[in-house]
Protein backbone atom coordinates (compact mmCIF):
# COMPACT_ATOMS: atom_id res chain seq x y z
CA UNK A 1 0.00 0.00 0.00
CA UNK A 2 1.42 3.38 -1.02
CA UNK A 3 1.87 5.78 1.88
CA UNK A 4 1.26 9.49 2.01
CA UNK A 5 5.03 10.01 2.36
CA UNK A 6 5.69 8.01 -0.82
CA UNK A 7 3.13 10.11 -2.67
CA UNK A 8 4.87 13.27 -1.43
CA UNK A 9 8.25 11.94 -2.52
CA UNK A 10 6.87 11.00 -5.96
CA UNK A 11 5.31 14.48 -6.36
CA UNK A 12 8.71 16.01 -5.61
CA UNK A 13 10.33 13.80 -8.29
CA UNK A 14 7.67 14.95 -10.78
CA UNK A 15 8.04 18.65 -9.81
CA UNK A 16 4.43 18.83 -8.66
CA UNK A 17 3.20 20.54 -5.52
CA UNK A 18 0.07 18.95 -4.12
CA UNK A 19 -2.17 20.63 -1.56
CA UNK A 20 -3.06 18.64 1.56
CA UNK A 21 -6.43 17.88 0.04
CA UNK A 22 -4.89 16.77 -3.29
CA UNK A 23 -2.36 14.65 -1.43
CA UNK A 24 -5.10 12.90 0.49
CA UNK A 25 -7.14 12.18 -2.64
CA UNK A 26 -4.10 11.18 -4.72
CA UNK A 27 -2.93 8.71 -2.06
CA UNK A 28 -6.29 6.94 -2.10
CA UNK A 29 -6.53 6.92 -5.90
CA UNK A 30 -2.98 5.72 -6.48
CA UNK A 31 -3.48 3.01 -3.86
CA UNK A 32 -6.51 1.61 -5.64
CA UNK A 33 -4.87 1.87 -9.11
CA UNK A 34 -1.69 0.17 -7.84
CA UNK A 35 -3.80 -2.49 -6.19
CA UNK A 36 -5.50 -3.18 -9.53
CA UNK A 37 -2.30 -3.28 -11.59
CA UNK A 38 -0.53 -5.53 -9.08
CA UNK A 39 -2.49 -8.45 -10.58
CA UNK A 40 0.29 -8.45 -13.20
CA UNK A 41 2.43 -10.20 -10.57
CA UNK A 42 0.37 -13.34 -11.24
CA UNK A 43 1.86 -13.61 -14.75
CA UNK A 44 5.01 -15.72 -15.02
CA UNK A 45 7.45 -13.57 -16.99
CA UNK A 46 10.66 -15.29 -15.90
CA UNK A 47 12.06 -15.83 -19.41
CA UNK A 48 10.44 -12.89 -21.16
CA UNK A 49 12.32 -10.01 -22.74
CA UNK A 50 10.62 -6.64 -22.12
CA UNK A 51 9.14 -4.79 -25.12
CA UNK A 52 9.98 -1.12 -25.52
CA UNK A 53 8.44 -0.71 -28.93
CA UNK A 54 5.74 -2.75 -30.62
CA UNK A 55 7.46 -2.59 -34.00
CA UNK A 56 11.12 -3.61 -34.15
CA UNK A 57 13.20 -0.47 -34.59
CA UNK A 58 16.49 -0.04 -36.35
CA UNK A 59 19.08 2.59 -35.77
CA UNK A 60 18.53 5.32 -38.35
CA UNK A 61 21.56 6.98 -39.97
CA UNK A 62 21.67 10.02 -42.20
CA UNK A 63 24.28 12.27 -43.72
CA UNK A 64 25.30 15.20 -41.58
CA UNK A 65 24.13 17.87 -44.00
CA UNK A 66 22.77 21.32 -43.39
CA UNK A 67 19.09 21.66 -44.23
CA UNK A 68 16.64 24.51 -43.81
CA UNK A 69 14.78 24.41 -40.48
CA UNK A 70 13.07 26.78 -38.08
CA UNK A 71 14.72 30.17 -37.77
CA UNK A 72 15.99 31.20 -34.36
CA UNK A 73 13.10 33.62 -33.91
CA UNK A 74 10.50 31.03 -34.91
CA UNK A 75 12.05 28.48 -32.58
CA UNK A 76 11.77 30.71 -29.52
CA UNK A 77 8.52 32.49 -30.47
CA UNK A 78 6.50 30.49 -27.90
CA UNK A 79 8.86 31.28 -25.03
CA UNK A 80 7.12 32.85 -22.02
CA UNK A 81 10.05 35.22 -21.40
CA UNK A 82 12.41 35.72 -24.34
CA UNK A 83 15.21 38.28 -24.47
CA UNK A 84 17.17 38.56 -27.74
CA UNK A 85 16.23 34.98 -28.62
CA UNK A 86 17.34 33.67 -25.22
CA UNK A 87 14.95 32.21 -22.64
CA UNK A 88 15.13 34.19 -19.43
CA UNK A 89 14.66 32.17 -16.21
CA UNK A 90 14.90 33.06 -12.53
CA UNK A 91 18.40 33.33 -11.10
CA UNK A 92 19.93 29.91 -10.45
CA UNK A 93 23.09 31.09 -8.63
CA UNK A 94 23.56 33.49 -5.77
CA UNK A 95 25.14 36.84 -6.55
CA UNK A 96 28.76 37.23 -5.38
CA UNK B 1 -28.18 20.40 -51.49
CA UNK B 2 -26.84 19.98 -47.97
CA UNK B 3 -23.18 19.50 -48.81
CA UNK B 4 -22.11 19.19 -45.19
CA UNK B 5 -24.13 15.98 -44.73
CA UNK B 6 -22.21 14.11 -47.44
CA UNK B 7 -19.28 11.74 -46.99
CA UNK B 8 -15.95 12.90 -48.45
CA UNK B 9 -16.22 10.55 -51.44
CA UNK B 10 -19.50 12.11 -52.54
CA UNK B 11 -18.04 15.60 -52.15
CA UNK B 12 -15.09 14.53 -54.26
CA UNK B 13 -17.42 13.28 -57.03
CA UNK B 14 -19.41 16.53 -56.99
CA UNK B 15 -16.36 18.74 -57.09
CA UNK B 16 -14.84 16.67 -59.86
CA UNK B 17 -17.82 16.87 -62.19
CA UNK B 18 -17.95 20.60 -61.60
CA UNK B 19 -21.32 20.78 -59.85
CA UNK B 20 -19.84 22.38 -56.72
CA UNK B 21 -16.67 24.28 -55.82
CA UNK B 22 -14.40 23.87 -52.83
CA UNK B 23 -15.64 27.28 -51.68
CA UNK B 24 -19.23 25.97 -51.69
CA UNK B 25 -18.16 22.98 -49.61
CA UNK B 26 -16.08 24.91 -47.09
CA UNK B 27 -18.83 27.54 -46.72
CA UNK B 28 -21.36 24.80 -46.10
CA UNK B 29 -19.25 23.36 -43.25
CA UNK B 30 -18.51 26.80 -41.78
CA UNK B 31 -22.26 27.54 -41.82
CA UNK B 32 -22.88 24.28 -40.01
CA UNK B 33 -20.18 25.12 -37.44
CA UNK B 34 -21.87 28.49 -36.80
CA UNK B 35 -25.25 26.77 -36.48
CA UNK B 36 -24.25 23.78 -34.33
CA UNK B 37 -21.01 24.22 -32.45
CA UNK B 38 -22.27 26.46 -29.67
CA UNK B 39 -24.33 23.44 -28.63
CA UNK B 40 -21.87 20.62 -29.47
CA UNK B 41 -18.52 22.22 -28.57
CA UNK B 42 -16.42 20.20 -31.02
CA UNK B 43 -13.92 22.88 -31.99
CA UNK B 44 -11.39 24.75 -29.88
CA UNK B 45 -10.25 26.84 -32.86
CA UNK B 46 -12.11 27.40 -36.13
CA UNK B 47 -9.85 28.45 -39.01
CA UNK B 48 -12.62 29.99 -41.14
CA UNK B 49 -10.60 32.57 -43.05
CA UNK B 50 -7.67 30.28 -43.78
CA UNK B 51 -10.04 27.50 -44.88
CA UNK B 52 -11.87 29.83 -47.29
CA UNK B 53 -8.57 31.12 -48.62
CA UNK B 54 -7.36 27.55 -49.20
CA UNK B 55 -10.70 26.73 -50.90
CA UNK B 56 -10.31 29.73 -53.20
CA UNK B 57 -6.84 28.55 -54.23
CA UNK B 58 -8.19 25.05 -54.79
CA UNK B 59 -10.93 26.38 -57.05
CA UNK B 60 -8.37 28.37 -59.04
CA UNK B 61 -6.23 25.27 -59.49
CA UNK B 62 -9.22 23.27 -60.64
CA UNK B 63 -10.22 25.92 -63.18
CA UNK B 64 -6.68 25.87 -64.52
CA UNK B 65 -6.52 22.09 -64.64
CA UNK B 66 -3.71 21.71 -62.09
CA UNK B 67 -5.38 20.09 -59.09
CA UNK B 68 -2.99 18.64 -56.53
CA UNK B 69 -4.86 15.38 -55.81
CA UNK B 70 -8.25 13.68 -55.97
CA UNK B 71 -9.04 15.36 -52.67
CA UNK B 72 -8.06 18.89 -53.66
CA UNK B 73 -10.60 21.23 -52.07
CA UNK B 74 -12.10 18.73 -49.59
CA UNK B 75 -11.64 20.09 -46.05
CA UNK B 76 -10.76 18.26 -42.82
CA UNK B 77 -10.74 18.90 -39.06
CA UNK B 78 -7.66 18.20 -36.93
CA UNK B 79 -7.39 17.17 -33.28
CA UNK B 80 -5.81 19.88 -31.16
CA UNK B 81 -2.65 17.88 -30.44
CA UNK B 82 -1.62 17.71 -34.12
CA UNK B 83 0.38 20.77 -35.18
CA UNK B 84 -0.93 23.17 -37.83
CA UNK B 85 1.59 25.94 -38.43
CA UNK B 86 0.62 29.26 -36.89
CA UNK B 87 -2.53 27.85 -35.26
CA UNK B 88 -3.07 27.25 -31.53
CA UNK B 89 -2.26 23.68 -30.48
CA UNK B 90 -3.68 23.53 -26.97
CA UNK B 91 -3.88 19.75 -26.32
CA UNK B 92 -6.96 20.70 -24.29
CA UNK B 93 -4.67 22.04 -21.55
CA UNK B 94 -4.12 25.34 -19.76
CA UNK B 95 -0.44 24.50 -20.12
CA UNK B 96 -0.56 25.08 -23.91
CA UNK B 97 -3.55 27.43 -24.15
CA UNK B 98 -1.33 30.17 -25.64
CA UNK B 99 0.98 27.91 -27.66
CA UNK B 100 0.99 28.24 -31.45
CA UNK B 101 2.58 25.46 -33.50
CA UNK B 102 5.72 26.69 -35.30
CA UNK B 103 5.50 23.99 -38.00
CA UNK B 104 3.05 21.60 -39.66
CA UNK B 105 2.80 18.00 -38.49
CA UNK B 106 3.86 15.63 -41.27
CA UNK B 107 0.24 14.52 -41.76
CA UNK B 108 -0.90 18.15 -41.98
CA UNK B 109 1.76 18.87 -44.64
CA UNK B 110 0.42 15.90 -46.58
CA UNK B 111 -3.16 17.21 -46.37
CA UNK B 112 -2.01 20.66 -47.49
CA UNK B 113 0.04 19.16 -50.33
CA UNK B 114 -3.13 17.36 -51.42
CA UNK B 115 -4.89 20.75 -51.52
CA UNK B 116 -7.12 20.18 -48.51
CA UNK B 117 -8.32 23.15 -46.42
CA UNK B 118 -8.14 22.83 -42.60
CA UNK B 119 -11.44 23.74 -40.94
CA UNK B 120 -10.11 23.93 -37.40
CA UNK B 121 -8.75 22.20 -34.32
CA UNK B 122 -10.93 19.94 -32.20
CA UNK B 123 -11.40 19.48 -28.46
CA UNK B 124 -9.85 16.57 -26.57
CA UNK B 125 -9.09 15.22 -23.12
CA UNK B 126 -6.09 17.10 -21.74
CA UNK B 127 -2.94 15.71 -23.45
CA UNK B 128 -5.17 12.91 -24.83
CA UNK B 129 -5.56 11.38 -21.37
CA UNK B 130 -9.15 10.28 -21.00
CA UNK B 131 -12.04 8.41 -22.61
CA UNK B 132 -14.82 11.00 -22.59
CA UNK B 133 -13.29 14.45 -23.39
CA UNK B 134 -14.52 15.45 -19.91
CA UNK B 135 -10.86 16.06 -18.99
CA UNK B 136 -10.47 18.91 -21.49
CA UNK B 137 -9.44 21.94 -19.44
CA UNK B 138 -10.89 24.26 -22.08
CA UNK B 139 -14.44 23.23 -22.97
CA UNK B 140 -17.18 20.59 -22.91
CA UNK B 141 -17.96 18.53 -26.00
CA UNK B 142 -21.38 16.88 -26.26
CA UNK B 143 -22.38 13.75 -28.14
CA UNK B 144 -24.39 14.82 -31.23
CA UNK B 145 -26.65 11.75 -30.82
CA UNK B 146 -27.62 12.71 -27.26
CA UNK B 147 -26.30 15.89 -25.68
CA UNK B 148 -26.52 14.38 -22.20
CA UNK B 149 -23.88 11.83 -23.22
CA UNK B 150 -20.13 12.17 -23.67
CA UNK B 151 -18.69 11.95 -27.20
CA UNK B 152 -15.99 9.53 -26.04
CA UNK B 153 -12.33 10.46 -25.92
CA UNK B 154 -9.76 11.48 -26.14
CA UNK B 155 -10.53 12.50 -29.77
CA UNK B 156 -14.06 13.49 -28.73
CA UNK B 157 -14.01 16.84 -30.55
CA UNK B 158 -13.02 15.20 -33.84
CA UNK B 159 -15.74 12.56 -33.46
CA UNK B 160 -18.41 15.10 -32.52
CA UNK B 161 -17.37 17.40 -35.40
CA UNK B 162 -17.80 14.65 -37.99
CA UNK B 163 -20.97 13.18 -36.43
CA UNK B 164 -22.64 16.62 -36.34
CA UNK B 165 -21.52 17.34 -39.94
CA UNK B 166 -19.19 20.14 -38.95
CA UNK B 167 -16.41 18.40 -40.92
CA UNK B 168 -16.56 15.62 -43.54
CA UNK B 169 -13.76 13.78 -41.76
CA UNK B 170 -11.17 14.40 -39.08
CA UNK B 171 -7.81 13.30 -37.73
CA UNK B 172 -7.40 12.05 -34.19
CA UNK B 173 -4.73 10.25 -32.19
CA UNK B 174 -5.08 6.81 -30.63
CA UNK B 175 -2.84 5.81 -27.71
CA UNK B 176 -5.22 3.33 -26.06
CA UNK B 177 -8.42 3.70 -28.10
CA UNK B 178 -8.72 7.47 -28.43
CA UNK B 179 -9.89 7.27 -32.08
CA UNK B 180 -11.91 4.05 -31.91
CA UNK B 181 -13.85 4.71 -28.70
CA UNK B 182 -15.15 8.16 -29.73
CA UNK B 183 -15.92 6.70 -33.19
CA UNK B 184 -17.98 4.04 -31.38
CA UNK B 185 -19.82 6.57 -29.22
CA UNK B 186 -20.57 8.86 -32.19
CA UNK B 187 -21.43 6.25 -34.88
CA UNK B 188 -18.36 6.73 -37.09
CA UNK B 189 -15.67 4.61 -38.67
CA UNK B 190 -12.46 4.99 -36.64
CA UNK B 191 -9.10 3.74 -37.88
CA UNK B 192 -5.97 3.21 -35.81
CA UNK B 193 -3.21 2.24 -38.25
CA UNK B 194 -0.26 -0.02 -37.41
CA UNK B 195 2.31 1.69 -35.19
CA UNK B 196 4.80 3.29 -37.59
CA UNK B 197 2.50 3.32 -40.63
CA UNK B 198 1.72 7.05 -40.27
CA UNK B 199 4.30 9.59 -39.12
CA UNK B 200 3.85 11.02 -35.62
CA UNK B 201 5.99 14.11 -36.26
CA UNK B 202 4.08 17.13 -35.02
CA UNK B 203 1.76 15.04 -32.83
CA UNK B 204 2.32 16.14 -29.23
CA UNK B 205 3.70 13.07 -27.45
CA UNK B 206 1.69 11.27 -24.75
CA UNK B 207 3.09 7.71 -24.75
CA UNK B 208 5.54 7.46 -27.63
CA UNK B 209 5.54 3.68 -28.07
CA UNK B 210 1.71 3.60 -28.24
CA UNK B 211 0.66 6.89 -29.93
CA UNK B 212 -0.61 6.66 -33.49
CA UNK B 213 -2.50 9.17 -35.65
CA UNK B 214 -5.84 7.86 -36.91
CA UNK B 215 -8.93 8.85 -38.89
CA UNK B 216 -12.61 9.44 -38.04
CA UNK B 217 -14.89 9.17 -41.07
CA UNK B 218 -18.48 8.46 -42.14
CA UNK B 219 -17.56 5.39 -44.18
CA UNK B 220 -14.89 2.74 -44.61
CA UNK B 221 -14.02 4.05 -48.07
CA UNK B 222 -13.48 7.56 -46.68
CA UNK B 223 -11.22 6.04 -44.02
CA UNK B 224 -9.29 4.07 -46.63
CA UNK B 225 -8.82 7.21 -48.74
CA UNK B 226 -7.55 9.28 -45.82
CA UNK B 227 -5.20 6.49 -44.71
CA UNK B 228 -3.91 6.27 -48.29
CA UNK B 229 -3.04 9.97 -48.18
CA UNK B 230 -1.23 9.79 -44.85
CA UNK B 231 0.52 6.39 -44.78
CA UNK B 232 4.21 6.25 -45.55
CA UNK B 233 7.71 6.89 -44.33
CA UNK B 234 8.81 10.23 -42.89
CA UNK B 235 12.53 10.66 -42.48
CA UNK B 236 11.95 13.00 -39.54
CA UNK B 237 10.06 10.34 -37.53
CA UNK B 238 12.55 7.57 -36.82
CA UNK B 239 9.72 5.23 -35.77
CA UNK B 240 7.86 5.61 -39.05
CA UNK B 241 8.43 2.54 -41.15
CA UNK B 242 10.10 2.29 -44.54
CA UNK B 243 7.65 -0.04 -46.15
CA UNK B 244 5.61 0.09 -49.32
CA UNK B 245 2.06 1.41 -48.93
CA UNK B 246 -0.45 -0.90 -50.62
CA UNK B 247 -3.62 0.30 -52.33
CA UNK B 248 -6.28 0.45 -49.62
CA UNK B 249 -9.20 1.36 -51.84
CA UNK B 250 -8.72 -1.63 -54.13
CA UNK B 251 -9.39 -4.18 -51.34
CA UNK B 252 -12.72 -2.71 -50.26
CA UNK B 253 -14.79 -4.81 -52.66
CA UNK B 254 -12.92 -8.07 -52.07
CA UNK B 255 -15.66 -9.53 -49.84
CA UNK B 256 -15.27 -12.10 -47.10
CA UNK B 257 -14.72 -15.22 -49.16
CA UNK B 258 -11.80 -17.21 -47.76
CA UNK B 259 -11.19 -14.69 -44.99
CA UNK B 260 -10.20 -16.31 -41.68
CA UNK B 261 -11.98 -14.46 -38.88
CA UNK B 262 -11.14 -15.08 -35.23
CA UNK B 263 -13.48 -14.57 -32.28
CA UNK B 264 -12.09 -14.38 -28.76
CA UNK B 265 -14.15 -16.04 -26.08
CA UNK B 266 -13.56 -16.01 -22.37
CA UNK B 267 -13.99 -13.66 -19.48
CA UNK B 268 -13.06 -10.54 -21.43
CA UNK B 269 -16.26 -10.81 -23.46
CA UNK B 270 -18.49 -10.84 -20.39
CA UNK B 271 -20.35 -7.75 -19.34
CA UNK B 272 -21.08 -6.62 -22.89
CA UNK B 273 -24.24 -4.61 -23.48
CA UNK B 274 -26.69 -7.24 -24.83
CA UNK B 275 -27.20 -5.38 -28.11
CA UNK B 276 -23.43 -5.30 -28.77
CA UNK B 277 -23.18 -8.99 -27.93
CA UNK B 278 -26.04 -9.74 -30.29
CA UNK B 279 -24.52 -7.63 -33.08
CA UNK B 280 -21.24 -9.50 -32.64
CA UNK B 281 -22.91 -12.88 -33.03
CA UNK B 282 -24.94 -11.72 -36.03
CA UNK B 283 -21.88 -10.19 -37.68
CA UNK B 284 -20.00 -13.48 -37.30
CA UNK B 285 -22.92 -15.31 -38.97
CA UNK B 286 -23.02 -12.74 -41.75
CA UNK B 287 -19.28 -13.10 -42.39
CA UNK B 288 -19.69 -16.89 -42.46
CA UNK B 289 -22.56 -16.55 -44.95
CA UNK B 290 -20.29 -14.42 -47.11
CA UNK B 291 -17.72 -17.20 -47.20
CA UNK B 292 -15.49 -16.36 -44.24
CA UNK B 293 -14.11 -19.09 -42.03
CA UNK B 294 -14.97 -18.34 -38.39
CA UNK B 295 -12.62 -19.65 -35.71
CA UNK B 296 -12.90 -19.36 -31.96
CA UNK B 297 -9.79 -18.78 -29.92
CA UNK B 298 -8.87 -18.06 -26.33
CA UNK B 299 -6.43 -15.34 -25.29
CA UNK B 300 -6.68 -15.24 -21.48
CA UNK B 301 -3.68 -12.91 -21.11
CA UNK B 302 -5.76 -10.08 -22.62
CA UNK B 303 -7.43 -9.85 -19.20
CA UNK B 304 -4.16 -8.18 -18.12
CA UNK B 305 -4.06 -5.70 -21.01
CA UNK B 306 -5.54 -2.76 -19.08
CA UNK B 307 -3.08 -3.17 -16.21
CA UNK B 308 -0.17 -3.44 -18.64
CA UNK B 309 -1.34 -0.46 -20.63
CA UNK B 310 -1.81 1.88 -17.69
CA UNK B 311 1.70 1.18 -16.42
CA UNK B 312 3.44 1.53 -19.79
CA UNK B 313 1.40 4.58 -20.88
CA UNK B 314 1.78 6.50 -17.63
CA UNK B 315 5.50 5.75 -17.37
CA UNK B 316 6.05 7.12 -20.87
CA UNK B 317 3.75 10.06 -20.18
CA UNK B 318 5.59 11.03 -17.01
CA UNK B 319 8.79 11.21 -19.04
CA UNK B 320 7.26 12.98 -22.08
CA UNK B 321 5.48 15.60 -19.97
CA UNK B 322 8.65 16.50 -18.09
CA UNK B 323 9.24 19.01 -20.92
CA UNK B 324 6.53 21.33 -19.58
CA UNK B 325 8.64 23.37 -17.22
CA UNK B 326 7.72 26.95 -18.12
CA UNK B 327 11.05 27.67 -19.84
CA UNK B 328 10.70 27.26 -23.61
CA UNK B 329 6.98 27.28 -24.36
CA UNK B 330 3.59 27.07 -22.73
CA UNK B 331 2.51 28.40 -19.38
CA UNK B 332 4.98 29.89 -16.92
CA UNK B 333 4.09 30.69 -13.34
CA UNK B 334 6.95 32.73 -11.82
CA UNK B 335 8.76 31.58 -8.71
CA UNK B 336 11.66 32.79 -6.59
CA UNK B 337 13.98 30.21 -8.18
CA UNK B 338 13.77 27.82 -11.12
CA UNK B 339 12.68 24.88 -8.94
CA UNK B 340 9.74 26.85 -7.60
CA UNK B 341 8.93 28.07 -11.12
CA UNK B 342 8.85 24.45 -12.40
CA UNK B 343 6.60 23.29 -9.57
CA UNK B 344 4.19 26.23 -9.77
CA UNK B 345 3.98 26.03 -13.55
CA UNK B 346 3.28 22.30 -13.55
CA UNK B 347 0.92 22.36 -10.56
CA UNK B 348 -1.22 25.13 -12.08
CA UNK B 349 -0.87 24.10 -15.74
CA UNK B 350 -1.87 20.43 -15.50
CA UNK B 351 -5.36 19.18 -14.65
CA UNK B 352 -6.17 16.36 -12.21
CA UNK B 353 -6.06 13.41 -14.64
CA UNK B 354 -2.73 14.47 -16.12
CA UNK B 355 -1.28 14.87 -12.62
CA UNK B 356 -2.62 11.45 -11.64
CA UNK B 357 -0.94 9.81 -14.63
CA UNK B 358 2.33 11.67 -14.14
CA UNK B 359 2.31 10.52 -10.51
CA UNK B 360 1.53 6.91 -11.37
CA UNK B 361 4.19 6.86 -14.12
CA UNK B 362 6.81 8.53 -11.94
CA UNK B 363 6.11 6.05 -9.16
CA UNK B 364 6.26 3.05 -11.54
CA UNK B 365 9.66 4.23 -12.81
CA UNK B 366 11.14 5.17 -9.45
CA UNK B 367 13.91 3.26 -7.70
CA UNK B 368 12.57 0.22 -5.90
CA UNK B 369 9.39 -0.04 -7.99
CA UNK B 370 10.77 -0.10 -11.52
CA UNK B 371 11.18 -3.90 -11.61
CA UNK B 372 7.83 -4.70 -10.05
CA UNK B 373 5.77 -2.31 -12.15
CA UNK B 374 7.34 -0.91 -15.30
CA UNK B 375 9.60 -3.81 -16.26
CA UNK B 376 6.89 -6.34 -15.42
CA UNK B 377 4.42 -4.47 -17.64
CA UNK B 378 6.91 -4.42 -20.51
CA UNK B 379 7.37 -8.17 -20.16
CA UNK B 380 3.64 -8.83 -20.21
CA UNK B 381 3.49 -6.53 -23.22
CA UNK B 382 5.93 -8.83 -25.01
CA UNK B 383 3.72 -11.82 -24.18
CA UNK B 384 0.62 -10.03 -25.45
CA UNK B 385 2.35 -9.10 -28.69
CA UNK B 386 3.68 -12.65 -29.19
CA UNK B 387 0.21 -14.02 -28.45
CA UNK B 388 -1.28 -11.83 -31.18
CA UNK B 389 1.40 -12.75 -33.72
CA UNK B 390 0.74 -16.43 -33.02
CA UNK B 391 -3.01 -15.89 -33.45
CA UNK B 392 -2.48 -14.10 -36.74
CA UNK B 393 -0.86 -17.21 -38.15
CA UNK B 394 -4.26 -18.86 -37.85
CA UNK B 395 -6.59 -15.97 -38.64
CA UNK B 396 -6.47 -12.89 -40.90
CA UNK B 397 -8.52 -10.66 -38.62
CA UNK B 398 -10.12 -10.67 -35.19
CA UNK B 399 -13.71 -9.55 -34.74
CA UNK B 400 -14.81 -8.21 -31.38
CA UNK B 401 -16.36 -5.32 -29.50
CA UNK B 402 -14.79 -1.84 -29.40
CA UNK B 403 -16.53 -0.79 -26.19
CA UNK B 404 -18.57 -2.77 -23.68
CA UNK B 405 -21.46 -0.32 -23.99
CA UNK B 406 -22.70 2.73 -25.90
CA UNK B 407 -21.90 6.31 -24.79
CA UNK B 408 -22.23 7.08 -21.07
CA UNK B 409 -23.49 10.24 -19.39
CA UNK B 410 -21.47 13.21 -18.11
CA UNK B 411 -20.04 12.56 -14.65
CA UNK B 412 -21.03 8.90 -14.79
CA UNK B 413 -17.47 7.63 -14.20
CA UNK B 414 -16.02 9.70 -11.35
CA UNK B 415 -13.60 6.96 -10.28
CA UNK B 416 -10.38 6.94 -12.39
CA UNK B 417 -10.26 3.13 -12.48
CA UNK B 418 -13.78 2.95 -13.86
CA UNK B 419 -12.81 5.34 -16.64
CA UNK B 420 -9.68 3.29 -17.41
CA UNK B 421 -11.78 0.14 -17.79
CA UNK B 422 -13.71 1.66 -20.73
CA UNK B 423 -10.51 1.06 -22.77
CA UNK B 424 -10.47 -2.68 -22.11
CA UNK B 425 -11.11 -3.70 -25.75
CA UNK B 426 -9.03 -1.00 -27.40
CA UNK B 427 -5.67 -1.03 -25.57
CA UNK B 428 -4.49 -4.46 -26.83
CA UNK B 429 -4.02 -3.09 -30.39
CA UNK B 430 -1.82 -0.29 -29.06
CA UNK B 431 0.26 -2.59 -26.87
CA UNK B 432 0.96 -4.85 -29.85
CA UNK B 433 1.12 -2.04 -32.45
CA UNK B 434 -1.71 -3.57 -34.52
CA UNK B 435 -4.09 -1.86 -36.95
CA UNK B 436 -7.71 -1.80 -35.73
CA UNK B 437 -10.91 -0.33 -37.13
CA UNK B 438 -14.21 0.48 -35.48
CA UNK B 439 -17.28 0.07 -37.70
CA UNK B 440 -20.74 1.28 -36.59
CA UNK B 441 -23.43 -1.39 -37.02
CA UNK B 442 -26.60 0.07 -35.53
CA UNK B 443 -28.36 1.80 -32.65
CA UNK B 444 -29.19 0.49 -29.20
CA UNK B 445 -32.57 0.78 -27.46
CA UNK B 446 -31.67 4.30 -26.34
CA UNK B 447 -30.93 5.44 -29.90
CA UNK B 448 -27.16 5.53 -29.37
CA UNK B 449 -24.70 4.07 -31.90
CA UNK B 450 -23.07 0.70 -31.31
CA UNK B 451 -20.44 -1.03 -33.40
CA UNK B 452 -17.69 -3.61 -33.66
CA UNK B 453 -13.93 -3.72 -33.95
CA UNK B 454 -11.73 -5.45 -36.51
CA UNK B 455 -8.08 -6.04 -35.62
CA UNK B 456 -5.40 -7.30 -38.01
CA UNK B 457 -1.71 -8.19 -37.93
CA UNK B 458 0.94 -5.45 -38.24
CA UNK B 459 0.73 -3.64 -41.62
CA UNK B 460 -2.30 -5.73 -42.70
CA UNK B 461 -4.57 -2.68 -42.91
CA UNK B 462 -5.77 -4.22 -46.19
CA UNK B 463 -7.29 -7.20 -44.32
CA UNK B 464 -8.83 -4.92 -41.71
CA UNK B 465 -10.35 -2.57 -44.32
CA UNK B 466 -11.62 -5.42 -46.45
CA UNK B 467 -13.40 -6.91 -43.40
CA UNK B 468 -14.63 -3.50 -42.31
CA UNK B 469 -16.26 -3.00 -45.72
CA UNK B 470 -18.12 -6.31 -45.28
CA UNK B 471 -19.24 -5.20 -41.81
CA UNK B 472 -20.52 -2.00 -43.37
CA UNK B 473 -22.75 -4.06 -45.67
CA UNK B 474 -23.87 -6.06 -42.64
CA UNK B 475 -24.74 -2.78 -40.89
CA UNK B 476 -26.70 -1.50 -43.87
CA UNK B 477 -28.67 -4.74 -44.01
CA UNK B 478 -29.61 -4.24 -40.35
CA UNK B 479 -30.92 -0.79 -41.17
CA UNK B 480 -27.93 1.33 -40.03
CA UNK B 481 -28.05 4.66 -41.80
CA UNK B 482 -25.65 7.35 -40.74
Amino acid sequence: MISREEVERTAALAHLTLTDQELEKMTGELASILDAVSSLQEVDTSAVVPTNHAVPLENVMRRDEQKPGLSRDEAVANGPDVVQSFFRVPRIMEEE
Amino acid sequence: MKLHTLEAWSLRDLIRDGSVTSTDIVESFLDQIRARDAEIGAYITVCGEQALEAAKHSDERRREGRTLSDWDGIPAAIKDNISVKGVANTCGSHMLAQYHAPYDAHVVSLLKQAGMPILGKTNMDEFAMGSSTEFSALKTTRNPWDRQKVPGGSSGGSAAAVASHQAPWALGSDTGGSVREPAAFCGLVGIKPTYGRVSRRGLVAFASSLDQIGMLTHSVRDGAALLQLLAGHDELDSTSVRREVPSYESVLGAGASGLRVGLLGGASQQGLQPEIHEALEQAACFLADQGAEIQEHAFPLLDKAIETYYLVATAEASSNLARYDGVRYGLRVEGSDTGEMFRRTRSEGFGPEVKRRIMLGTYALSAGYYEAYYRKAQQVRTMIRDGFLELFEKVDVLLGPTTAASAFGFGEKPDPLQMYLTDIYTVPANLAGLPAIHVPVGLDHGGLPIGLQITASPFAETNALRSAAVLETFARNRGWNR
